[in-house]
């Protein structure tokens, strides 16, 4: 639930800052023809899909496998997306898609 | 001399598949964030200040504090910390724009950065203008889909259980994408691992900064079988 408006207002801001920070430094660090240290370009090319794997861990982080259901719904849900994408490669279908159908195993079968 | 009325027409055809996806995106952010209990001024402050797709749904969770400051801030740098490299193709392009080069650094989301490394400008056109107009238009979609997310958000009559799963899928796509473009699967086997270990040892509420940090320490101690399968990748200049 919302929470005033002092503790969003100063993360929002906290984030943004950041987000322009990371976008900026690039611009701050080799604006001046300075080469890119190869261990940072090296961290650059690997995070991303390690990050966003997380990211995934993150959004599941909640689901109980112990009680009932059981994360059926979200693994039905994932393997709905994953399949969609690998098929199509639409973002649009396969967001869309996953999302219905979790949305109605939730509400409606468990 | 070319008018802005026939950039302004080049750049809306550009980032046509942007538009869509970033209402489609910006809606369900909205939504969720209505959800969570921020109405649409809200959606609108956050896609104007921190416009970035995946930081904000990130940021959803954030917002009615809890995580420590420095957390947030590794957290953030996580996540976003692919677009330091998208800054690198452009460095001189926009310096050479003087004070909109300032909006170009701000605004370089993914789908920005693909739509200037991809565009081939016609001749005649004015190449900054056009890169600015892009820009431009790319963000006001964004700004426009978040806010009518919150707007309907607080009028939407059918139960919206469930919506939220919009980001675990999107996150499950990005994973798709970037398990084909890259081509060692070791980053994202690592960050499987270390978030599910991290999960399982510190828990829900503090799982997300072990789960980086033994991510990039392991990366590290794999960068050279990493580097040498990533080779004959190509990287966009």
């Amino acid at each position: 639930m919302s929470s005033g408006f002092i503790t969003p207002f100063l993360v929002t801001m906290l984030v943004a800052g950041c987000t322009f920070a990371i976008r900026y430094m690039p611009f701050a660090l080799f604006g001046g023809g300075k080469e890119v240290p190869p261990i940072i370009t090296a961290l650059g090319e690997m995070l991303p899909p390690a990050v966003i794997a997380i990211l995934v861990v993150y959004c599941l982080k909640s689901v109980s496998l112990v009680t009932a259901p059981h994360g059926l719904p979200e693994f039905i849900a994932v393997g709905i997306v994953a399949i969609l994408h690998i098929w199509k490669r639409n973002n649009l279908l396969s967001i869309g898609g996953g999302t219905l159908v979790y949305m109605v195993l939730v509400q409606m079968v468990f | 001399m070319t008018t802005k009325k026939e950039i302004l027409k080049y750049a809306f055809i550009q980032t046509l598949p942007v538009l869509f996806g970033y209402l489609f995106m910006g809606i369900a952010f909205g939504i969720l964030l209505e959800e969570a209990g921020y109405n649409f001024f809200w959606a609108l402050f956050i896609s104007l200040t921190v416009y970035s797709g995946s930081m904000q749904f990130v940021l959803i969770g954030m917002l009615g504090g809890g995580m420590g400051i420095i957390a947030m801030i590794v957290l953030t740098f996580s996540v976003q910390c692919r677009h330091i490299f998208y800054g690198l193709s452009f460095i001189e392009k926009f310096k050479a724009m003087g004070k909109r080069g300032w909006y170009m650094i701000f605004s370089l989301t993914d789908e920005t950065y693909s739509l200037l490394c991809g565009m081939k400008i016609p001749e005649e056109l004015d190449k900054k203008k056009v890169f600015f107009t892009v820009a431009v238009l790319d963000q006001s979609y964004w700004v426009i889909g978040c806010t009518l997310g919150g707007i309907m958000g607080s009028f939407i009559g059918f139960d919206t259980t469930g919506i939220d799963f919009a980001m675990t899928a999107l996150f499950v796509v990005i994973f798709i994408e970037q398990w084909y473009g890259f081509h060692s699967r070791i980053p994202a086997i690592v960050g499987i691992c270390c978030g599910t270990v991290s999960l399982i040892i510190f828990g829900a509420g503090g799982f997300i900064l072990p789960a980086l940090i033994g991510s990039v320490c392991l990366l590290l101690l794999l960068k050279n079988t990493i580097i040498k399968e990533e080779d004959s990748q190509e990287v966009c200049q």
